[in-house]
């Protein structure tokens, strides 16, 4: 009978651990007091002041939270709820300056810019999905989990009936009210399984809720095979419909299609990363590859890496092939962040078998450059929508001429997506089929490359579309309003610097962060 | 490892792109200080590639690879070395450094580049754009040239494919040009992706080797001493060591080893830019829907980037992979020689022509390759170059003809060296290069090429290579088929009647297309009269390949 797994009570470290989320409480109040008692006339600072605010606790996390490759036992803390390792810190880091840059975004949406709540909104998931990433606790992970979606339900559906009369707004309305309320029956749905999944784990593992205590005690051998694979398979269904993997897919272009675009952005980038960031150390915790647990007599790695890797060949491959026919940007780049997913499924396939943590600091790159390159792909799309009052590919001809900075923000974006360098992607892209090489899933690797060829297919046409095609507007020019100027250039800087000078910091940071969950 | 730094190699890198990035800040209506900017930019860097290719010093190379070449073990040694770590956890640092085959390519993307600015004076459209992407396209060029780090090259390669893209379908030829472009990068792309999933196997077995026997690795200090690393030298001595050589790779059977499973796919994945049969189909198409100083680049000096990588990571990775596979590669690039000359000959369009020929030359690079010995490779290398300044000054005489009659169709042009006589000129020196004319740069490539076939694989490779006397019989049908295509071009296009009716307003052409036309038609002299000036040079890159494959014997 082994050891339970402890826990640390160190008092510093524990706040030091959740002070993001602290800070973010205390944002959020202050974006409520603003919101509440401003006069209308000075509402614009509500967006200013949660923006500029979650990029410095954004700064601030990356500089206070603790970073120092101790122990599991000794980065437990606060009874177990949480786990503070780097993995944690760097989804942190990552949501929290997304979440900034999103509600800059929401500034220039005019349905959303002077809407108190809606910053709100935002702030409430970005410390759900900070809270994930961290999560130890079966308990933990549900709450945080629960409070990431409902928000994102509400954030979906946030575009109200116009007061005055508009036909084109009343769409929007619509399709908005259907998203959220189709987002939000899916949602829920698999929030069922994942639960249930989660309270078989529960009963099996002998009334642990804490994933590590729960690893050992399923390692150890005294239950069936069959009832735990069970438990697997329904929690892959609530964590598969968080990242959009097939088939739990089908909400994605609805709701990327129907939500206002800055909620469209945050649901493919914060809601992902810490999907899987909670992935990984959910998969590792609770069914641990041989080297993980003292004791080992049932290793139950094999199922999940099997599991995975089938999951990713179909995402990756179902996504990228129906984007192709898409016509509507929005839903192309639905259906791409479909087959993104599946390439990070790759790297989450890799975690078991590659001992060096190379999977987990591979996810965690990718998820890094790829929040930023959504986030710098829909901030271009909202001021190309809100010039246009469209959202079709064939729209976007001539974009170059009207605006060559915006065209170009498009341009990094989608090459950082196809993984071309000096854009991100390639290193993202290049650190995931290395990790997949280095589990002994070439065969995965292969695929994974050709379907990076096919995405090369559509994302290029938009490029095309963009700088060959011509229209009739081709002479009038796109204004960029502040905020935006600030999103774009920073996602910009940001994905090129990571695809080039910072690269190899960042890569170092998240392999610290992969070592950390290999690390007893 | 040490850190060196003599940062002329980073010059020639940074010239273009720091270029590229300024010209995207100025205004676009400013279109002569873009241009100069331009030109500044390519001819600063062809100054430093000029110094690289005539201070690179040959003796020191033989010197420092003699244990390559007599035993064929130890590391290949680059001369104007940079080498700063970039990536420490995954073993990449940022490593520049040219051999004997490297510092030829190096001139030559050189004068493609700078010539390619030249020709490209007039164009109007968006010509910020324009120049961005091709200096962009032209620093990606150089970086895969000059990388030593495999990682570092992969990078470059992929860099170079897409402003390729954005060239071809913003400014080439509107019937075909979105078609060819999508084309031309889907190929290259599935080439290279395929072979950067065999590159990552090798790194790994070499990483793991080397954890095993840090020992082997100790020995050469000059690397980097840690045991997984993308170093082209710490994988390559890997392979010496015998860590792709364990039987039975993949229960695929006695005879496969990681190498020879491998080497197909990285060789071939490379040897799709450089047009080999049958994965050529996407380079004419390209040539042709591209703009001038774009087919320039592209079957100028892309091509090269094919061959050369192949060669690299293909045959000097794998020397075992390819003892096995070049036997029977061998025959596509025999069929790209013969097919592609005999495709040249039926076409009507002046720039398929053209295209067509470089599928045919490109063909002879990978013959040279291909036998295995010292004659044979060192004419590849000379004909890397020849054919690079040759088909690069090829498409510049096209390109200022069309743009003068606004046609291409070789039966309805005529005389036109009553109106540009230069252009004539050049391109008749250009036709000779091209059948191999003694006195010329293409006789001097062409002709080791073939008493390398004659000669064959060296024994101690293959045993019974009588075959490739064949080859080298059927080969030469492509040259005859080469003087049939290039005299029928020459005499329907240059020669004949001039139409003044047909085309009215042939103006002279401009001082830059001139000094582009003289500076590339120079090296086709020098080269032929003067081989030695570049074939010592590649000579000595390449005997230590042979001296791999041989293994010293």
């Amino acid at each position: 009978m082994p050891e339970l797994m402890q826990f640390s009570s160190d008092d510093t470290r524990s706040f030091l651990a959740i002070l993001p989320e602290i800070l973010m409480t205390i944002l959020l109040l202050i974006v409520i007091y603003m919101d509440l008692f401003l006069p209308a006339s000075r509402r614009k600072s509500v967006g200013y002041m949660a923006g500029i605010g979650m990029l410095v606790i954004g700064g601030l996390s990356w500089l206070l939270v603790p970073s120092d490759g101790l122990k599991v036992s000794e980065q437990l803390i606060l009874g177990g709820m949480v786990r503070s390792d780097d993995l944690a810190k760097i989804f942190t880091v990552m949501v929290t300056l997304v979440g900034g840059l999103t509600c800059m975004m929401g500034m220039g949406d005019s349905r959303l810019r002077y809407k108190g709540e809606f910053y709100a909104l935002i702030i409430i998931a970005t410390m759900g999905a900070s809270l994930l990433s961290s999560a130890a606790d079966l308990v933990m992970i549900f709450i945080s989990l629960e409070t990431l979606s409902i928000t994102l339900y509400v954030l979906s559906g946030f575009v109200r009936r116009p007061e005055t009369p508009d036909a084109t707004q009343e769409a929007f309305a619509t399709r908005s009210a259907e998203s959220g309320m189709k987002y939000f029956l899916f949602g829920a749905f698999t929030s069922a399984f994942l639960l249930y999944g989660l309270s078989l784990l529960y009963g099996f593992s002998g009334g642990h809720t804490n994933i590590y205590r729960i690893g050992e005690a399923l390692a150890s051998g005294r239950q069936d095979d069959a009832p735990i694979i069970v438990a697997l398979m329904l929690v892959a269904v609530g964590f598969g419909f968080k990242i959009s993997a097939v088939p739990f897919h089908f909400w994605t272009p609805d709701v990327y299609e129907g939500s206002p675009t800055p909620v469209t952005s945050f649901i493919s980038v914060v809601s992902k990363a810490a999907s899987f960031a909670v992935l990984t150390r959910f998969l590792l915790a609770v069914f641990p590859p041989a080297e993980l647990v003292t004791v080992h007599i049932k290793n139950y790695s094999e199922i999940w890496v099997q599991l995975l890797s089938i999951l990713a060949v179909i995402t990756m491959t179902l996504g990228n092939v129906v984007a192709l026919s898409q016509r509507n940007i929005k839903r192309l780049i639905a259906y791409s962040s479909i087959a993104q997913a599946g390439y990070t499924l790759m790297g989450v396939a890799a975690i078991a078998t590659t001992k060096s943590g190379d999977g987990a600091a591979a996810v965690a790159y990718y998820m890094f450059m790829y929040v930023f390159t959504n986030t710098l792909f829909f901030a271009c799309l909202i001021l190309f929508t809100n010039a246009t009052g469209s959202e079709t590919i064939a729209d976007m001809a001539g974009l170059s001429r009207r605006n060559p900075w915006l065209a170009m923000g498009i341009t990094i974006a989608l090459l950082s997506l196809a993984g071309i360098p000096p854009a991100a992607g390639f290193i993202g892209k290049f650190l995931l089929f290395r990790a997949a090489v280095d589990a002994g899933l070439t065969w995965l690797a292969v695929i994974g490359v050709l379907n990076a060829i096919i995405a090369l297919y559509y994302y290029l046409v938009v490029i095309k579309v963009m700088y060959v095609d011509r229209s009739a507007d081709d002479e009038k020019p796109i204004a960029v309003p502040a905020p935006y100027g600030f999103v774009m250039a920073a996602s910009a800087v940001a994905i090129l610097l990571l695809g080039t000078f910072l690269i190899s910091p960042v890569v170092d940071w998240a392999t610290q962060a992969g070592l950390d969950l290999f690390r007893l | 490892m040490e850190t060196q730094f003599s940062g002329i190699l980073t010059g020639i890198l940074a010239f273009p792109f720091i270029a590229a990035i300024i010209i995207l800040f100025i205004d676009k209506e400013q279109k002569d200080v873009i241009r100069t900017i331009a030109a500044f930019a390519t001819g600063a860097s062809l100054i430093l590639a000029a110094l690289v290719f005539f201070t690179y010093d040959a003796d020191a190379a033989r010197t420092a690879n003699d244990s390559l070449i007599n035993s064929g073990t130890g590391v290949l040694a680059f001369q104007f070395v940079d080498r700063i770590t970039w990536i420490k956890e995954l073993g990449v640092s940022y490593q520049l450094g040219v051999d004997g085959l490297s510092a030829p390519m190096v001139l030559l993307t050189g004068l493609a580049s700078f010539a390619g600015v030249m020709i490209s004076w007039g164009i109007e459209d968006r010509v910020r754009e324009f120049m961005a992407f091709f200096l962009l396209l032209v620093a990606g060029v150089y970086g895969v040239f000059i990388s030593t780090d495999i990682f570092l090259l992969l990078f470059f390669y992929e860099l170079a494919i897409f402003p390729m893209y954005f060239l071809i379908a913003g400014w080439g030829w509107v019937q075909l040009r979105e078609y060819a472009a999508m084309k031309l990068t889907l190929y290259i792309l599935i080439g290279s992706v395929i072979a950067l999933v065999g590159i990552l196997v090798l790194y790994f077995q070499a990483g793991a080797f080397f954890t095993n026997h840090p020992e082997e690795l100790a020995k050469y200090p000059e690397l980097q001493q840690v045991a997984y690393s993308f170093d082209f030298n710490h994988i390559q001595l890997a392979g010496q060591l015998g860590a792709y050589n364990e039987a039975n790779y993949l229960g695929l059977g006695h005879g496969v080893t990681m190498a020879r499973f491998w080497f197909p796919f990285i060789f071939l994945g490379f040897a799709v830019l450089a047009g080999i049969f049958p994965f050529h189909n996407w380079s004419p198409d390209g040539h042709v829907a591209a703009p001038t100083a774009v087919s320039m680049i592209h079957a100028g000096v892309l091509m090269k980037l094919g061959a050369l990588t192949a060669m690299r990571l293909g045959v000097q990775l794998l020397p075992d992979g390819a003892r096995v596979h070049l036997p029977w590669i061998i025959f596509l690039a025999l069929t790209n020689v013969v097919y592609g000359a005999f495709i040249a000959f039926r076409q009507r369009d002046f720039k398929y022509v053209i295209g067509f020929s470089s599928v045919s030359h490109m063909g002879l690079v990978s013959l040279g390759v291909a036998t295995m010995n010292t004659t044979g490779m060192t004419g590849a290398g000379l004909q890397m170059f020849s054919h690079g300044v040759m088909t690069a000054l090829f498409f510049s005489c096209v390109g200022m003809v069309y743009d003068r009659a606004h046609t291409r169709d070789i039966p309805s042009l005529g005389g036109f060296i009553k109106k540009m006589p230069l252009v004539a000129v050049a391109f008749i020196i250009g036709g000779l290069v091209s059948m191999g004319m003694p006195g010329l740069s293409g006789f001097v490539a062409e002709f080791p090429i073939f008493v390398g076939l004659w000669r064959g694989v060296p024994d101690s490779i293959l045993k019974n290579s009588n075959y490739y006397g064949i080859i080298a019989i059927a080969a030469a049908l492509g040259i005859i088929l080469t003087a049939a295509y290039v005299l029928r071009v020459v005499g329907q296009v240059f020669f004949g009647e001039f139409d003044e009716e047909k085309f009215p307003d042939i103006t002279p052409i401009r001082i830059q297309d001139r000094v582009a036309i003289y500076m590339l038609t120079v090296w086709l002299i020098v080269l032929g009269v003067y081989p030695k000036i570049m074939s010592g040079m590649i000579e000595s890159a390449v005997a230590p390949v042979v001296g791999l494959l041989t293994g010293g014997k």
